[in-house]
Parts: structure tokens; C-alpha cells; sequence
């Protein structure tokens, strides 16, 4: 079966984000931007189903601007088959997303999409849900665990108070969690062989679909600081400042 | 305008959250109805009928809506969807699970994770885990919006009256069955209802060394949390992970033992009223947002605060 990856370019997980002096969004000047790594979850969990037989193809696809590129590179390097990249320059919301996902699925016709579980830069968690819907599909989201055989998906999901397991028809959609697997670096043999593998661009103009925003982001700001806090030396003066000061226990 | 809240429950009690998300509906202009899904739940539906700010109940009662399957919820919510302006639920993985399906079918782009409500169309959302706060304006003609419970303080669980009347379900989509569930079985509170939560991290060093901190909770009356790294490692269940991925909390006190402070942590609890941490490494992170910070070795200052409490 055909599996496609969804995946992300955002700012690296490990960059402590700055709000942009006129307050319209997060500084991206000279940032470093890197696959989502619940997205990385993604095309890992696609390469185990490849590598356990039950996947044959697996296609990576990207929405956003030509450095997209890279990020499908990558993909390609940790194991994709080929990539497509969906080339926008404005950043689009899940709903839009979700609309050139669809048309794509309805080119690629694969019987699983993976997708992380959010983007950790819009903090959406929408996605894959939205996708679900538009296709009439089921979804298995937050996924800790993946098996696929007799032409259904068993995925164990976790909830708030603990771990629910769901049955689902195939084609169906996937997003991951962070426990569902850990994700293998790319070797440099691999990265030189994704090179040379097929990666074909389409223009979002060119999919005829309405990816007009839905919403204005009036502002941007930086959450509340808080005050600055002390240090205390011993217990006794920490059990003596939550009773007697923050008066909290 | 009335607003259709989506009730999260087991099918004997409404979660906490429920009650936050009500608290945001009431801050919207029109009324709210409460819509509970479920198996045998009328007494989620009584018990909602009583809370400050609900002014009609429906239940749809469905052996498919057990488990409320996003893919049920949403078939039900889309059926009655045309008398409502805002469909709010809460940001637990219920309302993720089930709302981004409803607002795509309505065609909607759906807002996320509110904190604070500006007008009936603007609200407040943090992004990037917490690091800047978006000011969002809705164009779209209905509102679907999922709620993060700690941004409304629950209005009184008892006092209303609302009426509660039952509605018609829709035969169960079967794109998806219930098979199963593992539920973490606990004493202690809630984690993202506590007033109190004691969270350890990679520091415990094992899952044995948790009961220190379990007894820290239990004199508190507080909930055990933990960062990602300790979940990673195999000491605590993942349901109990505080976090960008994981649970949102703001107890009144949060107690962060061997914890360093990674922003995806941080995400998750710098809202809490005080913070306390516990950690040997001077330089830690957790440090920048703690209220009373103590440099220390955990394994010997946790059995003294708990001898000293």
C-alpha cells in the first residue's frame, strides 16, 4: 500500500522564539528552521510500515515555500520515495492545508496519511482531523502505537486519563504522538542517494482551491512576565515562604 | 446567538473542563446549550443543568456515543449545527479530536486553545508553546473554538435550572470502533484540575523514586506530574507528562523537583500562580520562572520538606 507523510518547515524546537518589534509575529529572520518533529515521528512510523512490508511506497508532502525543499529532502533521506512540494508563499491555515492535502490524497490515492499531531509553531493540533473530515475517512490521532494487517489500522491513542485503542476501515489518517517511536538520523549515504529522488512542485495557484484565510491575526505579544522570583537556602525557609508569604500550602 | 457547547464526561459525571468551557461560553453574547453525547448519561445531563450560566441541556444518548468517537461527535454536532453561532468544546484531546472534523466540514477554520475571549469574533491564543500570545480575529460565519480550561475560572457547579430536553442521534459512522482502554488509575487529583501539583523530571533518576514525591503530593493534596524526559524514561505513565504535548495546568502551586526547564515545559505550567524549584544545577532554566527557587540535592531536601510538612 501507498502511504503519504505530511510534513511541516517550521522554527526549530530548540530556538527560544522572539516576538517582531511591530507585534504582527515571531521574529524568522536568520532563524533556524527545521522539520517538525512531530512530523519526523511521521515519516519514521511510515518507514517502519515500509520496512515491515505492509507500505510499498511512501510519498512526503510539503506545503510552503520553496525552502520546503529541504525539509522534503530530508524526508527523501530518512526513507520517502518521493516528495511533492506544494509551493505557497503565505502561511496557511489548517483548513487550507487541509483542502491541498485532499487533493493531493485524491491524486496519490494512498491508503494511510501520516501527519503529526500539531506544528509546534501555530499550535493548531488541526490538521489531520480536518483532513479526516473533508475525505469522510477515520482518524486515529495521538497515536502511541500503529499496527496494520487484514486491511485495518488498530491504533492506540493517548487521551487525557490514559490510553484508548480504535479500530479503523482503511484508507484512514494517522497523527503522531511523541511516544509513538523514535525517530533515525539520515546518513550521509542516504542523503546523497535523496538527491537524486523524484521531487515535483506544483504551484497552490495552479490546485484552483480557496486558501483565502479565514481569520486576521491582529497582534502579537509577549506572553506576561513574571516577577522575578528568589532564591531560598533551606527547607525551613521554603516551608516558611508558601505558609507565611505566597501563603499556598 | 446562541453558543453549543460540546460536554466531555465518562457517562456518569461532566469533566472539570466542561465546566471552564461553560465559563467561556458565558463571556459571549446569547445563550448556551450544553450538548451531551453519550451511553446511559442522563446524570452528566442532570448534574449540567445545574451549572451557573447553562440555559438549555440536550442529550443524545447512543450506545456509538460511548466513547464519543470524533467521527460520531461530528456527524452529530454537523446535524445541528445551523441554530448555533459558536460551537465551543474544551482543549483536552477530546475537543482536539473532535472539533478540527466539525469545523472543516462547516468550512471553518477553526481557533484553537483560547485563553481569553475579546469580543464575540477576537480571541487570545498562545503559540509557539507559549512564547507569544496571538490576538485573532474569526471572518468565518460560525465560531468553532476550542477552549484551554485554564484560562476561565468555572463558574458555581450548582444553582441553575436549566431544562434539559433529549435529541435524536445519528447512526454510527463506523469509520472507526471502540476497542479499548487503559485508564492510569489515581487517588490523587486531577492534574489539570489540582490546586497543587508536585512534577518531577529526568532528576528522580528512577521510577521507584516517585514515591518520595507521592508522599510530598499526598501531604499536600496534591497531583503528581512530570516533564517528558521522565515520561521518555519509563518513570511515570505519559498521562501524567506536563507540557507543550501534554497537559496545560495552573494550580496555585506547582513544585518542579529535577526538572530543567525546557521551553516545551514550560509551555505547560508558567501560568501556575507560584512556582517552586528544586534542582542542584544553578543554571537551570527553571530557575527564570520560579517563584522560590532552592539549589539543592532533591534526594536530600524531599524527605526533609516532607518531614518538615
Amino acid at each position: 500500500m501507498k502511504i503519504l507523510v505530511a510534513i511541516k518547515r517550521v522554527i526549530d524546537a530548540n530556538v527560544k522564539v522572539r516576538v517582531n518589534a511591530d507585534n504582527t509575529g515571531v521574529e524568522t529572520a536568520n532563524v533556524k528552521m527545521s522539520m517538525n518533529p512531530f512530523c519526523e515521528i511521521a515519516v519514521e512510523e511510515a518507514v517502519r510500515l515500509k520496512e515491515q512490508g505492509v507500505a510499498s511506497e511512501i510519498v512526503a508532502v510539503s506545503i510552503g515555500p520553496q525552502q520546503a525543499q529541504e525539509t522534503l529532502r530530508t524526508a527523501l533521506a530518512l526513507g520517502a520515495d518521493k516528495a511533492i512540494l506544494v509551493k505557497s508563499d503565505d502561511d496557511l491555515e489548517s483548513l487550507a492545508v487541509a483542502k491541498v492535502l485532499k487533493n493531493i490524497v485524491e491524486k496519490e490515492e494512498p491508503q494511510i496519511v501520516l501527519l503529526g499531531k500539531q506544528s509546534i509553531d501555530s499550535d493548531n493540533n488541526q490538521t489531520g482531523q480536518m483532513l479526516g473530515a473533508l475525505l469522510g475517512w477515520g482518524q486515529g490521532t495521538f497515536a502511541s502505537q500503529v499496527k496494520v494487517e487484514d486491511g485495518k489500522a488498530t491504533v492506540t491513542r493517548e487521551i487525557d486519563g490514559g490510553l484508548q485503542t480504535v479500530a479503523l476501515g482503511l484508507p484512514a489518517i494517522v497523527t503522531t504522538d511523541l511516544r509513538l517511536n523514535e525517530p533515525r538520523f539520515a546518513s550521509l549515504p542516504n542523503i546523497m542517494k535523496a538527491k537524486r529522488k523524484p521531487l515535483d512542485e506544483i504551484a497552490i495557484a495552479d490546485l484552483g482551491l480557496d486558501v483565502a484565510p479565514r481569520t486576521e491575526t491582529l497582534q502579537v505579544s509577549n506572553p506576561p512576565a513574571r516577577k522575578e522570583g528568589i532564591k531560598v537556602e533551606t527547607v525551613a525557609e521554603l516551608v516558611d515562604k508558601l505558609k507565611n508569604e505566597a501563603k499556598v500550602i | 446567538m446562541t453558543t453549543l457547547v460540546i460536554a466531555e464526561h465518562n457517562n456518569e459525571q461532566a469533566q472539570a473542563s466542561t465546566f471552564n468551557t461553560i465559563a467561556a461560553a458565558s463571556q459571549l453574547s446569547g445563550d448556551t446549550v450544553v450538548l451531551v453525547a453519550g451511553h446511559d448519561c442522563q446524570a452528566v445531563a442532570d448534574q449540567l443543568a445545574q451549572a451557573e450560566g447553562v440555559n438549555k441541556v440536550l442529550v443524545a444518548d447512543a450506545e456509538h456515543y460511548a466513547h464519543l468517537l470524533a467521527e460520531d461527535v461530528e456527524k452529530l454536532v454537523l446535524s445541528m449545527a445551523e441554530d448555533y453561532s459558536h460551537i465551543l468544546a474544551p482543549a483536552s484531546t477530546f475537543g482536539k479530536n473532535c472539533m478540527p472534523r466539525v469545523a472543516a466540514l462547516l468550512d471553518v477554520q477553526q481557533i484553537s486553545d483560547i485563553t481569553k475571549i475579546d469580543s464575540d469574533d477576537t480571541f487570545e491564543r498562545p503559540v509557539y508553546a507559549g512564547n507569544a500570545i496571538a490576538t485573532v480575529k474569526s471572518n468565518d460565519s460560525k465560531k468553532v473554538i476550542t477552549v484551554r480550561s485554564t484560562g476561565f475560572d468555572a463558574l458555581a457547579y450548582d444553582g441553575g435550572s436549566a431544562a434539559v430536553k433529549s435529541i435524536s442521534s445519528v447512526d454510527h459512522v463506523g469509520t472507526s470502533n471502540y476497542v479499548g482502554e487503559e485508564l492510569t488509575v489515581s487517588e490523587r487529583p486531577e492534574l489539570t484540575s489540582a490546586r497543587v501539583i508536585v512534577s518531577g523530571g529526568r532528576g528522580m533518576g528512577s521510577g521507584e523514586n516517585f514515591a518520595m514525591l507521592e508522599t510530598l503530593a499526598d501531604k499536600l493534596g496534591a497531583a503528581v506530574g512530570a516533564s517528558r524526559a521522565a515520561v521518555d524514561a519509563g518513570f511515570v505513565p505519559n498521562d501524567y507528562q506536563v507540557g507543550q504535548t501534554g497537559k496545560i495546568v495552573a494550580p496555585e502551586l506547582y513544585i518542579a523537583v529535577g526538572i530543567s526547564g525546557a521551553i516545551q515545559h514550560l509551555a505547560g505550567m508558567k501560568d501556575s500562580k507560584v512556582i517552586v524549584a528544586i534542582n542542584k544545577d544553578e543554571e537551570a532554566p527553571i530557575f527564570q520562572v520560579a517563584d522560590y527557587g532552592l539549589v539543592a540535592d532533591l534526594f536530600k531536601v524531599i524527605p526533609e520538606l516532607n518531614e518538615a510538612l
